[in-house]
């Protein structure tokens, strides 16, 4: 039994939630192997086979691989699938791209969401937004999952000494074609894998105010900025700053809401947490439910009070 | 060009479900059912793009128990012109509905699908990128917008850190993202409407598919409960909260 760990990367580097998958799969097999496919991606490379606990870095090299679309992908985990017992993914946006299509053309169910691994084939994962955990057992041959990161502990980025190995590219006949993205420059730490969150919710009342009250917040707490869905559905937030159900995931050390309500969606993405705290005016907020701390005032003045006494 | 629109019925969004007392799922007895909700966007985006004549005709799929027949008939008081059902009493897994989506590709020959990108019951977010795979399809997940022109179809993803653009090549698998649109309010005569229209009903076996799950649920549990905090009076009583007793800040 080998697991295999398709890396989320960015050709230079590996990406955090990729330890927290070795993790896991570390935990369904004692042997783990991590592929990475790319273009260019002798680095990420390097850095997969420094990650404690990997035996094997398999690196699929093609200008096809640049952009990891999900049809270029897929292929190239299918072509070397018939070696592993377990496939696993970061049950992140471009993870939860590529798994189930890995998945149907191997013909085996998929496991989505792992947050915990009960043994080889058995997985506790989330359903209904949070409100009910399943355990669920995989009845086929290989196992393909797609691993919830905040259910894991990141492996160590270093210490491990990994014999990289180069796979010819598979080529796919591929019927789409990158065009370009936008992705927001940020000094920021990345939300998935910031320690302190800052997030913000319809309260704020328009995206000005929303940078004026929260921004100094963040920048004090060198946190990154969340949002609710009520928030970035009035545009005082950017879409992909959405924590929630269908947003990010999150699990920060610390995780302050300001002025977000906590309907069921939001809270299926925040609640592991370690310390929650929420700032709020309505004393009936279904936040208080879960906040370690909470604090009943109206954000416009809290908050920069808060700064300053920070 | 035909478009494929598979809609889903699940607990309606604003049920807090309950786990029943033996562990064997939720309560699902009694409670509001709906379409998923990213299911009614995706049918309304087919009807904006018939709306602007890009598709000719809008057929909503759904699988499942009789009662999906509602579903359906919601979806054709939205736009859909026409409805099939894949009647089936049993669980249905995500890689089941795929195979049987790629059985009425082949039937059908659209030239669109758009799936919601996840259901809101078992969270799965898989069938798109299935179908996608089993009919050998380019697929744009996660949609926030969708343009159509010359045989290809432009679409932009939501990812994490922001959006990418893709061009595919028709036909595709398009899955739907919250903010690829707002859904219309459907109107009382829109849904007389919705019952005439034509709904035809099949069987897994009619379109040789096996659906036998792959994946067993051996126990369905309460997530663990966090235990309540406290309220705090001021902002320099949550400093010293912060800093003394959590130590996070």
């Amino acid at each position: 039994m080998v697991a295999l760990v398709i890396a989320e990367h960015d050709n230079a580097t590996v990406k955090g939630a990729t330890l927290n998958t070795v993790t896991a799969a570390l935990q369904c097999s004692g042997d783990v192997h991590v592929l990475i496919a790319g273009s260019g991606a002798a680095g990420a490379a390097a850095a997969a086979a420094q990650i404690a606990g990997v035996a094997k870095v398999l690196h699929a090299d093609a200008p096809g691989l640049d952009h990891g679309l999900a049809e270029s992908v897929a292929a190239q985990v299918v072509a070397i699938a018939a070696g592993y017992s377990h496939i696993l993914f970061p049950a992140t946006a471009s993870g939860k791209n590529v798994a189930p299509r890995v998945a149907a053309l191997l013909d085996v169910a998929q496991i989505s969401d792992a947050t915990q691994v009960i043994s080889a084939d058995t997985f506790e994962r989330p359903i209904y937004a949070g409100n009910a955990i399943a355990t669920v057992q995989s009845l086929d041959p290989t196992k393909v999952i797609t691993v919830r990161t905040t259910g894991f502990d990141p492996a160590a980025a270093t210490g491990g000494s990994a014999v990289v190995e180069s796979l010819t590219a598979v080529a796919a006949s591929v019927s789409s074609t990158f065009i370009g993205s936008e992705i927001a420059k940020s000094d920021r730490p990345e939300l998935t894998a910031a320690k302190i969150i800052v997030s913000g919710g319809r309260a704020l009342g328009s995206s000005e105010k929303f940078n004026d009250v929260l921004t100094p917040l963040a920048d004090k707490l060198g946190a990154a900025l969340g949002a609710s869905r009520a928030a970035v559905d009035a545009g005082y937030a950017p879409n992909d700053w959405q924590v929630g159900q269908t947003g990010k995931i999150v699990a920060p050390q610390l995780y302050v809401a300001v002025g977000i309500s906590g309907a069921i969606q939001h809270l299926a993405g925040m609640k592991d947490s370690k310390v929650i705290v929420a700032i709020n005016k309505d004393p009936e907020a279904p936040i208080f439910s879960v906040a370690d701390y909470g604090l009943e005032a109206d954000l416009f003045s809290a908050v920069p009070e808060l700064i300053n006494s920070l | 060009m035909k478009v494929l629109v598979p809609v889903k019925r699940v607990v309606d969004y604003n049920v807090k479900v309950r786990v029943k007392s033996d562990g064997t799922g939720v309560d699902i007895a009694n409670v509001k059912m709906s379409m998923n909700p990213f299911d009614e966007i995706a049918v309304e985006e087919a009807v904006r793009l018939k709306e602007k004549g890009v598709v000719t005709e809008i057929i909503a799929v759904s699988c499942g128990v009789t009662q999906c027949q509602e579903t359906l008939r919601t979806a054709m008081a939205i736009g859909a012109d026409r409805a099939i059902l894949v009647e089936c009493a049993d669980e249905l897994q995500p890689l089941a509905v795929a195979k049987l989506l790629k059985a009425l590709i082949d039937k059908e020959q659209p030239g669109l699908v758009i799936l919601g990108k996840q259901a809101i019951d078992d969270d799965c977010n898989q069938t798109g990128q299935m179908l996608a795979a089993l009919a050998g399809l380019p697929q744009g997940t996660f949609a926030s917008k969708v343009e159509v022109a010359d045989g290809q179809i432009n679409v932009t993803r939501e990812v994490d850190g922001g959006s990418e653009t893709l061009k595919l090549t028709l036909p595709a698998i398009i899955t739907t993202d919250l903010r690829l649109n707002e859904p219309r309010y459907v109107t009382l005569p829109n849904i007389m409407k919705a019952k005439k229209k034509v709904l035809e009903v099949f069987k897994p076996a009619d379109l040789g598919v096996d659906v036998t799950p792959r994946i067993k649920t051996l126990k369905v549990s309460e997530p663990p409960k966090r235990g309540a905090g406290i309220k705090v009076p001021d902002v320099a009583t949550l400093v010293s909260k912060l800093k003394n007793e959590a130590k996070v800040i």
